[in-house]
């Protein structure tokens, strides 16, 4: 990065140091720390989409519609996490390829499924071989970020079942009486007192979604755990920056980060929380009326 | 014999002529030097592994890019078609090459070693507790010893748990050790001999490639039927090396 690091073995001390920490595989390090970030500002929001979706498929009056909110919200909670991240991007990936492969190669006469060997057409291949790396980079993140959505949003979903279950069934009624569709009494009671409900279940689902990000490595993108450890194991010789076993203070780094980011998080709950409570009928309520008074 | 492997091989390339300028992904891990590693200065993959793709793909006319994957899913991604082919070190073994196919080895069949800190009893590798990198023909010798083994997913890794006492001694590639062994200033030895472990290193594929196995068994034919490959051995490996006659 400096032209004073074109020879390291030279150098000695904070000189060394500052070209150690500008190599190339540290701005990778430190751009991972932006890919992570990426992923929690795409996740949550997509989460809570899937998730309100959910819950509202899942209390519908259709039957078959609350069969299939159900059943996703049931399977997913059922089933390890982890076989969820690697499920879903290799179906997906796969399912996307068979899908061309029948579209844009109907003569190919070989079978997709070889043995062990699963083989489409060098057009279906996604993404294209030879496509520039940042294309493959965001296929891959876009994989990942649904594998997330799905599962995150399967929790999320039973948080606001629950919460929309919680808000006083009378208040729902006494709607209805004045003449308001069973949409407008949603819309207008169960969704606005709702989150006093589902909050303290949804800031839980954030702070797991912060820590769950090193997951990301199983799906093949380079977060900031595998930089730490790949970055902290010693270099030998074979290196520019040969240097012992610095795990420990790469893992410090990465600790200092996801804690960071969870007390920053924790701030901005209790900020919400205050705020939903106004006026309603809650223990934190009661204490602002009183506070006021 | 060099002509013959030398014809062989330029009708096996003019054979290859319909693949010209095919993509070819190569999988690779990324952390075992000098087989293959990250280069902390540009960010790319470097070592024996990269020299040598690079030029066997120039010879077989094939435009490879470079994928890295970590060593535990680098042969279910091989086969799911995430890449092409496989460079990481990979010895060529019988229980593997049920799974997928490999090429003529590029790198002679190899020693393995132990490596421990100064002063440990060589007793230990009967009896004592021995880590070696999952999935490798290292950690397998020493699941059928009367060791016990200690996996860990990262080469590197398996010498750190030597360092902190967690193990007695680390199993693995003696030219991977080496370095680890010349850089700690006495602190680790080898225990015993080199053992001779498996058919040597070669490219894996998918068995249903052969047209593409073909033209790389091609390529790395002619490498080392005019040498260059002893050139690129010596280069990252040094002068104790075994090379192809």
């Amino acid at each position: 990065m400096f032209a004073y690091c074109a020879d390291p073995s030279t150098l000695t001390g904070w000189w060394w140091f500052s070209c150690y920490l500008t190599s190339a595989t540290h701005i990778d390090f430190y751009q991972s720390f932006g890919v992570v970030l990426l992923l929690l500002a795409l996740a949550a929001p997509s989460a809570l989409a899937l998730g309100m979706a959910g819950a509202m498929a899942a209390r519908a009056r259709f039957w078959p519609l609350a069969l299939v909110g159900r059943g996703y919200v049931n399977m997913v909670r059922g089933i390890p996490d982890i076989i969820f991240f690697l499920f879903v991007p290799i179906a997906l990936d796969q399912a996307i390829e068979v899908i061309f492969h029948y579209s844009l190669c109907p003569g190919w006469t070989e079978d997709i499924w070889q043995g062990n060997d699963f083989r489409v057409c060098e057009e279906a291949r996604t993404p294209a071989p030879g496509a520039p790396v940042w294309v493959r980079q965001t296929y891959g993140f876009i994989l990942a970020l649904i594998a997330f959505a799905l599962v995150f949003g399967a929790f999320v979903a039973n948080t606001l079942k629950g919460a929309m279950d919680a808000v006083p069934h009378a208040q729902v009624e006494t709607a209805e009486a004045y003449g308001m569709t069973r949409a407008q009494a949603f819309r207008r009671v169960v969704l606005p007192q709702m989150w006093i409900y589902a909050l303290p279940g949804l800031s839980n689902l954030w702070m797991i979604l912060t820590k769950a990000t090193p997951l990301l490595f199983l799906l093949g993108i380079q977060d900031i755990v595998y930089w730490a450890r790949e970055l902290g194991g010693q270099k030998t010789g074979h290196f520019t920056y040969p240097h012992p076993d610095w795990r420990l203070w790469y893992f410090l780094v990465v600790l200092a980060f996801y804690l960071t980011m969870t007390w920053g998080s924790q701030k901005f709950f209790d900020r919400l929380m205050l705020r939903v409570n106004r006026g309603q009928a809650t223990a934190g309520g009661e204490a602002q009326r009183r506070a006021a008074a | 014999m060099k002509t013959l492997l030398l014809s062989a091989a330029v009708i096996a390339m003019a054979a290859t002529g319909a693949l010209a300028q095919q993509v070819v992904r190569i999988g690779s891990e990324g952390a075992y030097p000098p087989y293959n590693f990250i280069n902390d200065a540009t960010g790319e993959l470097d070592g024996y592994e990269r020299a040598l793709g690079d030029e066997l793909c120039r010879r077989a006319n094939l435009t490879c890019e470079w994928i890295i994957n970590d060593w535990d899913s680098i042969i279910p991604n091989l086969v799911a078609g995430n890449y092409d082919a496989i460079m990481a070190g990979m010895s060529i073994t019988e229980a593997r090459a049920q799974i997928i196919s490999f090429t003529q080895n590029y790198i002679l069949p190899e020693n393995s070693a132990y490596l421990a800190l100064a002063g440990t009893d060589a007793g230990v590798v009967a009896s004592g507790v021995i880590s070696a990198q999952s999935n490798t023909i290292q950690a397998g010798y020493i699941a059928d010893s009367s060791a016990t083994l200690v996996e860990f997913p990262t080469p590197e890794e398996t010498i750190a748990a030597v360092r902190n006492g967690e193990v007695d001694a680390v199993f693995a590639d003696q030219s991977y050790l080496e370095p680890f062994q010349a850089e700690s200033n006495g602190e680790l030895v080898f225990l015993t001999d080199p053992i001779p472990l498996g058919g040597g290193v070669g490219m894996g594929l998918r068995q249903s490639d052969t047209a593409l196995r073909e033209a790389f068994d091609a390529a790395i034919a002619s490498m080392k039927a005019d040498g260059t490959i002893n050139a690129l051995l010596t280069e990252w490996f040094g002068p104790e090396q075994p090379l192809y006659q």
